[in-house]
């Protein structure tokens, strides 16, 4: 069996941050390889079936990564990191070790999800979620849509939802009035955002907005048929088909702590240069701090230079300003839109912690540790190995994340073993 | 898009958009139990990208496939929770 | 200082040897004090299989082995379901005749001693796992092993300690032992009778010149493939790879969960305590559970984790009184076996505590017996 063909850069994440590294990278003179899981490259915010459907910045990006002369592999996924500049690799099913000098990681955010009696009805999503799955082809039309959640992406969501052709009963923001008019306030340095989120408020003006507003729980049997808010201190009920809610995005740190490479809070640790604490990892986009796309594609840029050897390029003080602009905005968002302390306790005993293992809330002890819980009720440990309950426990119990091992998201076992059988030790 | 194809799901043929990924295609034709949890609940899934697994459905004899991240394709066999 | 002994009995360690000891302790009217360092199951009990197993590698391992499985069989009718103990029974697969003639020659030192073990033809093999591989010669059938899951046993037994007059201390640390004291950690000495060392891989650091050393293992746990394998399903070489010291060792045995996971095993090494994960070796193990299950290529690697089986040089655990240190009694060193053996060991240690008659034979396991160099075992 060939080998795969050494790289000098591996990029895994096909998001703005990921394709900015890739192009930045590649034109700087380097060989390299985008991964991405997807179809089609974009991550989630730039997520497509056609190029058509996407602003002129998102196609600017992925036509920059086409001429850079980037190798693409799309449905491809890490699966492993046995050792120094080794990575294992699932491409479309055939898994391969791929070597590469340095990776960059640009494997973005995943949804916070909070448990509430009746979150695991069918019919209730994140609110990235919906989105993904509206994108990916769900129809909405005709159908009665509540968003709740936090932060800007509920306006993206809700927008597109109501474009769909659903009917948007709610959207609902957990922050209160104060805090939103703070964060807004704070936009004012920053037009164009402000400007954007004017424009989806437009799009959603036949919906009630309300913010201090949060899911209770969802009501229904075979799917969700209602959902239960607290709105302005009272229960509120909606009639709903979908629910799209969940607590904000965190860094996918994953693939980073199984490298080895070290987190600050709940992001992966970089330095000015975007090199994570493994010297050959550089870190971009929102898995180094939930800061949105402009800071996203500043940050890949950066290391893309970085990693081309290109230093001065990667220190021009316009992408340090940014950087650093972008940097304040996601310290702006983190505060505004903290989770709070009303989420940490919807749950009942009954409700559903570990949604792969059935592990119900009232099955562990908030005094325990993670792994304590972990052995004793097997929280964590199912298909999706803590990616969802983890941050849960994180939230509602104070408990440090789920430890990685691998092989990363459950892959068939052959495929695997060919490929630590090809390791050289 | 008005493209479609026929994948059968459950043993029935049914047209789906072509450009669809096997878990929206399932969402559109009503599918409410992608699998079942061990009390015989439905799951359907919650985060569209891969993480979750609440997806998992059989895809042409392959068990527990994350159908969020796949396509479909003409005359795919889908099999989801009885 | 206060001298008072805080109780008769003070066992170190809360893995599953260190709790059926305080709970036998305890049912005797024997005060207890459990001092266990992080959580009851945290340690090699954690990350154990879950093998309830009759082994014949000595007489003295049959013997134990019988004894505590006979004692499981009963206390399993009692536990709580997490503690998913499964009946499921033991293939010990023959790959040819001459394996298939080995088992054979088993049998009877089973009946001997009261075990029911039996022969499979590779046609009752096939109807038994059609999941295995065609031409297998057949297998031995040891019909009432079992399998369970050690933390929450552990836990259970605890609890029941605690609930019949025991006191435990999580999260805390021993410093070192003395006769009739223990100093823990924080500086703080407790008084005592006796003391048992139940404290697996580490026991060597309470107890100078005690023969244990960590011996390495891999498992692979895969997601849920119910009805895929009915039985606990061992190669009659793991008699071999258990057996003999030098280097790295894999050998065929996998696992059925209640929930129709698979544990997929084993591997042995001499690493010390490096808990980084040998993909090599693991590569070793999973090709050669492909060999005996072909279809295992396609079911999904959830999650891989290595453990230490506390191991000493002659195969057999340390369990009875340690002469260096007068009242300090050991219950360690069971290498693979440290889940069955829980509770013999408990009742040895019972036994010798209260000078009464002991279950089985204690000669063989005596701490202070000569024990050849782990090189000299190799």
């Amino acid at each position: 069996m060939t080998r795969r063909r050494a790289m000098d850069v591996v990029v895994v994440g096909g998001g703005p941050a990921g394709l900015a590294a890739a192009a930045a990278a590649a034109n700087g003179g380097r060989q390299v390889l985008l991964i991405d899981q997807g179809r089609t490259l974009g991550g989630q915010i730039w997520r497509h079936r056609r190029p058509a459907e996407l602003s002129p910045l998102a196609q600017q990006q992925l036509d920059r990564v086409r001429t850079a002369g980037v190798t693409v592999a799309n449905e491809a996924r890490v699966i492993d990191a046995p050792s120094a500049h080794e990575l294992i690799v699932d491409f479309r099913g055939r898994v391969d070790v791929q070597r590469a000098e340095q990776v960059i990681l640009a494997t973005g955010a995943v949804e916070r999800f909070v448990p509430f009696p009746g979150w695991t009805l069918p019919g209730v999503t994140g609110v990235g979620g919906l989105q993904a799955l509206l994108k990916s082809g769900l129809p909405l039309t005709g159908t009665r849509v509540v968003v709740a959640g936090s932060g800007p992406l509920l306006w993206p969501v809700a927008a597109s939802v109501v474009k769909a052709g659903a009917q948007l009963g709610m959207i609902a923001e957990q922050a209160g009035r104060t805090a939103l008019l703070q964060f807004a306030g704070a936009l004012l340095a920053d037009p164009a955002k402000l400007l954007l989120g004017a424009q989806y408020r437009w799009e959603t003006l036949g919906s009630m907005f309300r913010t201090g507003s949060w899911v209770v729980r969802a009501e229904g049997d075979e799917r969700v048929r209602e959902v239960v808010l607290s709105v302005g201190g009272r229960e509120r009920r909606v009639p709903c088909d979908w629910l799209a809610t969940a607590c904000g995005l965190v860094p996918n740190t994953e693939l980073a702590r199984l490298l080895g490479c070290a987190l600050e809070g709940d992001a992966i640790q970089v330095d000015a240069m975007q090199r994570t604490s493994v010297s050959w990892i550089y870190a971009v986009g929102e898995c180094t701090g939930v800061a949105g796309d402009d800071a996203a594609r500043v940050e890949g840029e950066m290391a893309g230079r970085a990693v081309a050897g290109d230093e001065r390029g990667a220190r021009d003080p316009q992408l340090i300003r940014a950087r650093d602009a972008g940097r304040r905005f996601g310290a702006r968002l983190a505060k505004a839109f903290a989770p709070r302390e009303e989420l940490r306790h919807l749950g009942t005993p009954e409700t559903i912690l570990c949604r792969c293992e059935d592990v119900r809330c009232g099955d562990v002890d908030p005094a325990w540790t993670a792994r304590q819980a972990k052995l004793w009720t097997r929280v964590g440990m199912g298909s999706c190995q803590g990616a969802v309950c983890g941050e849960a426990c994180k939230l509602l119990f104070g408990w440090d994340g789920n430890s990685v091992r691998p092989p990363l998201g459950g892959p068939a076992i052959g495929g695997w073993n060919e490929a630590i059988g090809k390791l050289t030790e | 898009m008005t493209d479609d194809v026929t994948i059968l799901v459950n043993g029935v043929p049914r047209r789906v958009n072509a450009s669809a990924t096997v878990a929206a295609a399932l969402l559109g034709l009503g599918i409410t139990a992608f699998r079942r949890d061990q009390g015989g609940a439905p799951r359907a899934p919650i985060c569209g990208m891969g993480t979750c697994h609440e997806c998992r459905v059989t895809i042409d004899g392959v068990t527990e496939v994350r159908s969020c991240l796949v396509g479909v394709r003409d005359g795919m066999r889908v099999e989801t929770a009885p | 200082m206060s001298s008072t002994p805080v109780s008769d009995v003070v066992v170190i360690g809360a893995g599953l040897v260190g709790a059926a000891t305080a709970l036998a302790l305890a049912e005797q009217g024997v005060g207890v004090t459990i001092l266990e360092g992080a959580f009851a199951g945290s340690g090699s009990t954690g990350a154990a299989m879950g093998h309830l197993v009759v082994m014949d590698d000595s007489p003295a391992q049959l013997a134990l082995t019988a004894y505590s499985r006979r004692r499981w069989l009963a206390l399993a009718e009692t536990l709580p379901a997490d503690g998913e103990v499964d009946r499921c029974g033991t293939l010990w697969i023959a790959a040819d005749d001459t394996e298939l003639r080995g088992a054979a020659d088993r049998i009877a030192g089973y009946g001997r001693a009261g075990v029911h073990a039996e022969l499979l033809t590779a046609a009752q093999l096939a109807r038994e796992e059609p999941a295995l591989r065609d031409g297998l010669a057949g297998a031995l059938l040891v019909a009432d092993d079992a399998v369970c899951y050690p933390p929450t046993i552990a836990r259970e037994l605890v609890r029941r300690a605690v609930a019949l007059g025991a006191i435990e201390h999580p999260a805390v640390r021993v410093q070192s032992i003395a006769t009739g004291r223990v100093t823990l950690a924080t500086g703080a000495v407790l008084h005592t009778g006796a003391i048992v060392v139940a404290a697996g891989v580490e026991s060597p650091s309470l107890v100078p010149g005690l023969p244990i050393v960590p011996r390495r293992g891999h498992l692979v746990i895969t997601d849920r493939r119910p009805g895929t394998v009915r039985h606990q399903l061992v190669e009659l070489g793991y008699l071999h790879s258990a057996h003999s010291f030098g280097g790295a060792s894999v050998a065929f045995n996998v696992q059925p969960r209640r929930n129709g996971q698979l544990l997929i095993g084993s591997s042995r090494e001499l690493v010390g305590t490096d808990p980084a994960i040998n993909r090599p070796l693991v590569h070793a193990m999973l090709t050669r559970a492909a060999s005996y299950l072909p279809g295992i290529g396609n079911v999904r690697a959830l999650r891989t984790w290595v453990g230490f089986r506390p191991a000493t040089a002659d195969k057999l655990p340390l369990i009875g009184a340690w002469g260096a240190i007068p009242g300090v009694w050991i219950a360690a060193g069971h290498e693979g076996l440290g889940i069955t053996m829980a509770t013999g060991t408990a009742d040895l240690i019972v036994a010798g505590v209260l000078g009464t008659a002991p279950p089985v034979d204690p000669t063989p396991f005596l701490p202070d017996r000569p024990m050849p160099s782990i090189e000299a075992a190799a």
